[in-house]
């Protein structure tokens, strides 16, 4: 008998109520302690896709399934759903009237009525594995973007979900916060955590993703190991997209900057090679 | 102004303040739980809750409270139903009251982000547990100056209920105008008790406004 993958999406389909089409023909899987990053322009529809796992946004067509069990037909019970899928959000949506342990417990205590001792116990825990030890009686506004968005990761975790679903979770940070957050993330991959990551960071996709999805328009464009991805894109969308996070300096800024002129030259092999020849003199 | 006859006014005076405030605490408590109950309909769209709520607060907000307490105490027994001056005023002040605070609590929900909820919903609670513990607690801080004007308004508004024979202050102080021709006495003291009762009330609202916004919910 082979195992379910935790997530299996079969041609989704999503089409907001103003007729524009966010998703078509979606379909992967996601086995259980792989780590898949979709990565895509903005508004290509990562976030929808995500909110769409989550119950958030309704599909019009095709299905979902956790763990071999489609969550997309009527009278899903979502509140159980949702326990499973964790989803973290790109401004950490941490409850301002709450504490850091105010939030951590809601969910156990409101949802799965866990014992109050036993809970805090593991908040304690999971904050002291995250840096955030000491910030337990803290209100969200007393602590910096990184430390918010630690919080919001290990308030996803203490339902212990099959999946967390990570929607651009550095892309409100400051550059130094970006950091810290990742680390958390890449540790709880090393721990074998089933994680669909929608993310601007290249360089963290390569290296945390077993498997990277390209989403361009609504549809998977491409579906590559991170390896495959970053050096040899298939598509000559995906090849565009890559080409917007490199960076060659203006033409006449250096001179003598050869390596620079050969990135050039190879990122824009489909523009015209008198465009190219120009930029060497 | 003679001593004398304020300190003989003194005990009537009181037992009438307490009249008021028994008619403006139910009243409050009245309007808020009316506000309330429809500003959630409206958040959930519950089917009908817009065309009725709206009907509601056009009627309560363009009809002003006197002709609302004429309407119950000598109207309704036309239809067969008998309430007495004190359930009148209670009924006539949740009903004026309820249509302004359900203002003030739809506009705290509409301030909360909807995120909020969703962020909520994402870790498994349902609607009505997401509303409850997350959206509320924010809407309602929001809300809180909204409320706190509401329920001033709403205790000066009391002072139309003698019109229908309810014995608050201003009752009082009518009748010892009209018997005793103590014009002044009456009138100093029916002052005097509304700022004895409102100031304490402004003066908190204030404190605690101040507080709120000391706390500064977001980021």
């Amino acid at each position: 008998m082979t195992v379910p993958p935790v997530l299996r999406l079969e041609a989704v389909r999503q089409q907001y109520p103003n007729g524009l089409v966010a998703l078509d023909r979606i379909s992967f899987e996601v086995a259980k302690s792989e780590v898949v990053a979709v990565v895509g322009p903005s508004g290509c529809g990562k976030s929808t896709l995500l909110r769409c796992v989550n119950g958030l946004e309704p599909i019009q067509s095709g299905t979902i399934a956790l763990d071999g069990a489609i969550i997309t037909g009527p009278g899903t019970a979502w509140s159980k759903v949702r326990q499973q899928i964790g989803l973290v959000f790109q401004n950490y949506e941490l409850f301002p009237h709450l504490t850091v342990l105010g939030n951590l417990l809601l969910g156990p205590l409101k949802v799965q009525r866990a014992a109050k001792a036993e809970a805090q116990v593991k908040a304690l825990a999971l904050l002291d594995r995250v840096g955030l030890a000491d910030r337990a009686r803290d209100y969200p506004r007393q602590l910096s973007g990184g430390q918010k968005q630690r919080v919001a990761i290990i308030r996803a975790l203490m339902m212990e979900p099959q999946v967390l679903l990570l929607d651009e979770i550095t892309a409100s940070l400051d550059p130094e916060m970006v950091r810290e957050v990742l680390d958390v993330v890449l540790e709880l991959a090393g721990e074998g955590m089933t994680m669909l990551i929608v993310t601007h960071e290249m360089s963290f996709a390569r290296a945390i993703a077993d498997r990277i999805i390209f989403i361009d328009a609504g549809r998977i464009a491409e579906q590559t190991t991170p390896e495959q991805f970053f050096t040899a894109p298939q598509t000559e969308r995906a090849r565009q997209f890559l080409n917007l996070f490199a960076f060659a300096p203006p033409p006449g800024h250096h001179e003598t900057a050869g390596a620079a002129a050969v990135q050039t030259e190879e990122s824009s092999a489909t523009t015209s090679d008198s465009n190219s020849l120009e930029l060497h003199e | 102004m003679e001593l004398s006859v304020l300190r003989a006014y003194l005990p009537a005076y009181l037992q009438a303040a307490e009249a008021t405030l028994a008619i403006a605490g139910l009243g409050l408590v009245g309007s808020t739980l009316l506000g309330l109950v429809i500003a959630v309909a409206q958040y959930f769209r519950w089917p009908g809750a817009r065309p009725v709520t709206a009907v509601y607060v056009e009627l309560s907000r363009n009809t002003p409270l006197v002709v609302q307490l004429f309407f119950l105490y000598y109207g309704l027994p036309k239809l067969g139903l008998v309430w007495g001056s004190g359930v009148c005023a209670v009924v006539g002040l949740t009903f004026l009251g309820g249509s302004y605070m359900a203002e003030a609590c739809r506009s705290g929900l509409e301030a909360v982000e909807p995120h909020q909820s969703q962020s909520a919903l994402a870790l498994g609670l349902g609607p009505g547990p997401a509303l409850r513990h997350v959206v509320l607690p924010q809407a309602l801080a929001l809300a809180t100056p909204a409320f706190t004007a509401n329920a001033i308004f709403l205790i000066k508004e009391t002072s139309v209920v003698s019109i229908i024979a309810y014995p608050d202050l201003v009752y009082v102080a009518k009748d010892y105008i009209g018997n005793d021709y103590n014009t002044s006495e009456a009138l100093a003291l029916l002052v005097a008790f509304y700022l004895v009762i409102l100031l304490p009330v402004s003066l908190g609202a204030a404190a605690w406004e101040r507080r709120l916004r000391h706390a500064g919910f977001g980021d």
